[in-house]
């Protein structure tokens, strides 16, 4: 704590250290006067920006294929691309990511394949996580990215935790955790937060500043000065960015990894971007905010921004996106159409992984629960087949 | 052997567990250098450091989600809850996380070395909440482990197996009984298995089950009811979830009769699901109704403690009423 001590009496506003914004891309994909871009390689920025359009991509066929009944819910990353895919690039495979659900532009920057998208996305046998989440609940231990979990803001103090036991480890790698500014009303935030700047663990906090949180805009979420002045009063190194602007996202995590892995301390990086689809295909942003809005953020598109910049540096041309996105296109339907005839998961791994294994208790109920089942083959279509075929 | 109270028991399983496994940690509000507000942590920071022992700040979510991520990394933390009254702010994270890490991950992550220990239950003067067995919370919940030691011996045994033990534990200790419950424990390291009953007296008229410090109350009422003749089978039932029903309901199916016990008001408490499940296992074999006596459907009040408590002469009358029936 400081320990300067004053004779007037004098209170602060909630505003008197703003927090700057880093932006380093214009619109037009030139650089800012006087900024510097980092250090990114030629295959690093390909690889960000084929992300990038693979998932706008999905999330734009997936929106589809959930309007006509083929899977049963959908959420989009559309608006935040650079914010996801431009941090979860900075860091090293190694590190373990966090996410809240809109990430999975983080996770296949990682390396999950469009086939083990769609298992997850129609709860078959092939899912890793057996069928029993959600659509866009992923997760890969191959690929050191936390199966998500749909209570808000519980990833955080977990984040915490687990980069302390990284640094036991001694390792050097963190954990890089994300949440929505709706999310950091939780008291999970503030715990998690709390004790990462206390107990000094190497954690990367990235807070994507969307403007939403469902319905509820920013201003209803909090009244100071965003996330990042949290960061600031929890005593932890913050950085503020354009959440479009992938440069600076980018530029940001590279530094935040470092401090956290080198110094041991946690980092907050608040992203300010916005969520340019509704918050999952169960809602209709036309009730809750206007056209204008949406088309002033659309006019600043991190993904054009992030094109306009590699074709600037002769990195990527209109032709090279026209192929990349038609594949893409391609590739998507004709897994999802293949997926679609992939078996769901047998009936015994109901019971499976409530425990290490299951016990007595767990065996008879599922014996209990065949029985009745051959009795009413045709009211359980989905099991009955594996029921009368299937090893007790 | 050595003598030891239930704390000692405690303080030297953990001693145990962090000499013997690296990976173990402890942690949880004024645990540190002080070692508890109970003492049940003394000299762990000494002995192996700050940051294997170390104080949290005051958020019981952030312990248990702290835990859970260590655990998910393959640590085993053993998180310290001050008192069970204040566990609830984690219990999300114990309920919607720690439970179903496993489960929703389809066994890609999982939390196997989690372990929340925590002081539960009244008699020591605590009021609202000093006081509370928030127990059958907890039993609703498919991936825990919910253990209650009743003595020294099992504290210790007990709680080796629940640090050791492949998912998540929630380990209730009887804190009225810390210094008073006294007696013999192996130095040695040494495992009790979870969700295996005790039958520590045998009997043949009515089966008497609880667990924790009831179990206290419970022999007392035992010694009572013998001295009329009445011969009591008396089981500490050691493990609410996963629970052993075939010990219990073979001794029911041998006393034809049942008294459950414990200090969680009586509504929605573990003994109600213990009683389901045994008239249904031993329905043709019961003599009478089974008998619940617990704590009544009010906060745990501080004046009238003792008149709330489920004590040996409540439970004691319960027994005559069920031999009488």
């Amino acid at each position: 704590m400081s320990d300067k001590i004053t004779h007037e009496l004098r209170l602060m506003s909630g505003f008197e250290m703003p927090i700057s914004t880093l932006s380093l891309l214009k619109a037009d994909g030139s650089l800012h006067k006087g900024a510097k871009a980092p250090k990114l390689s030629k295959e690093t920025a390909l690889r960000i920006y084929d992300t990038m359009l693979f998932i706008r991509v999905l999330d734009e066929r997936m929106v589809g294929a959930q309007r006509q009944g083929r899977l049963s819910f959908y959420m989009t990353c559309t608006g935040e691309e650079a914010a996801v895919i431009g941090s979860a690039a900075a860091f090293e495979d190694k590190d373990m990511i966090m996410g809240q659900y809109r990430e999975h532009g983080a996770l296949r920057y990682r390396g999950f394949t469009t086939q083990q998208f769609m298992h997850q996305m129609l709860s078959n046998s092939k899912d890793l996580g057996k069928g029993r989440q959600m659509p866009i609940h992923y997760g890969s231990n191959e690929l050191n990215y936390m199966t998500i979990s749909s209570p808000l803001a519980t990833q955080i103090p977990q984040a915490a935790g687990y980069a302390y036991a990284q640094k036991l480890e001694g390792n050097n790698a963190c954990t890089l955790v994300y949440f929505g500014e709706g999310a950091a009303s939780e008291g999970d935030f503030h715990a998690g937060m709390n004790m990462a700047a206390v107990l000094k663990c190497p954690t990367v906090f990235f807070c994507r500043n969307n403007g939403y949180a469902i319905s509820t805009p920013s201003e209803e979420q909090y009244a100071g000065d965003g996330i990042a002045a949290r960061g600031v009063g929890y005593g932890m190194k913050t950085i503020r960015v354009d959440g479009n602007d992938v440069l600076a996202v980018y530029a940001a995590c590279v530094e935040a990894r470092k401090i956290a892995v080198e110094n041991h301390e946690p980092v907050l990086v608040e992203a300010m971007s916005y969520r340019l689809g509704a918050h999952s295909t169960s809602d209709d942003p036309s009730g809750y905010r206007s056209r204008e809005e949406e088309d002033k953020w659309r006019a600043v598109d991190p993904v054009l921004r992030m094109k306009n910049w590699m074709i600037a540096k002769k990195w990527w041309t209109e032709a090279e996106e026209k192929t990349a996105m038609e594949n893409y296109r391609k590739e998507v339907l004709d897994t999802l159409k293949a997926t679609e005839k992939v078996p769901a998961p047998a009936l015994g791994e109901l019971i499976t992984d409530v425990y290490d294994k299951p016990d007595a208790n767990l065996e008879n109920q599922l014996a209990s629960l065949r029985e009745h089942i051959a009795k009413y083959p045709e009211k359980y279509p989905k099991t009955a087949a594996s029921v009368n075929g299937e090893e007790h | 052997m050595a003598k030891m109270n239930l704390l000692q028991a405690v303080n030297n399983a953990l001693d145990l567990a962090m000499a013997n496994d690296k990976r173990v940690v402890c942690f949880g509000e004024d645990i540190g250098k002080f070692g508890g507000v109970f003492r049940a942590t003394s000299n762990l920071q000494d002995k192996y450091g700050r940051a294997r022992c170390f104080n949290t700040p005051l958020t019981e979510q952030g312990i248990a989600g702290f835990a859970i991520g260590m655990a998910a990394q393959g640590h085993v933390p053993v998180a310290e809850m001050q008192f069970a009254d204040y566990i609830f702010p984690a219990f999300d994270q114990i309920v919607n996380e720690a439970a179903k890490f496993r489960y929703r991950s389809g066994n890609q992550f999982n939390v196997a070395g989690l372990t929340i220990r925590t002081p539960y239950g009244g008699g020591i003067a605590g009021g609202l909440y000093h006081s509370q067995s928030p127990e059958a919370y907890f039993t609703q919940t498919p991936g825990l482990k919910v253990v209650v030691p009743s003595t020294p011996y099992q504290a210790k045994g007990l709680l080796l197996a629940a640090i050791r033990d492949p998912n998540p534990v929630i380990f209730f200790e009887p804190k009225r009984l810390y210094r008073a419950a006294v007696g013999e424990v192996p130095e040695d390291d040494f495992e009790l298995p979870l969700g295996v009953a005790e039958v520590v007296k045998e009997g043949s008229d009515i089966t008497l089950l609880a667990w924790g410090a009831q179990m206290e109350h419970l022999q007392a009422a035992a010694g009572m009811a013998e001295a009329e003749g009445i011969s009591c089978e008396v089981i500490d039932l050691r493990t609410l979830l996963p629970w052993d029903v075939e010990t219990v309901a073979k001794s029911v199916k041998k006393t034809g009769r049942l008294l459950i016990t414990h200090e969680a008001p009586i509504t929605g408490g573990f003994a109600g699901e213990i009683a389901a499940t045994i008239q249904d296992h031993c329905f043709l074999y019961l003599e009478s109704p089974i008998a619940r006596v617990c704590g009544l459907d009010t906060p745990f009040p501080l004046v009238h403690e003792k008149e709330y408590m489920p004590d040996q002469y409540k439970i004691f009358e319960a027994i005559k009423n069920s031999i009488h029936y």
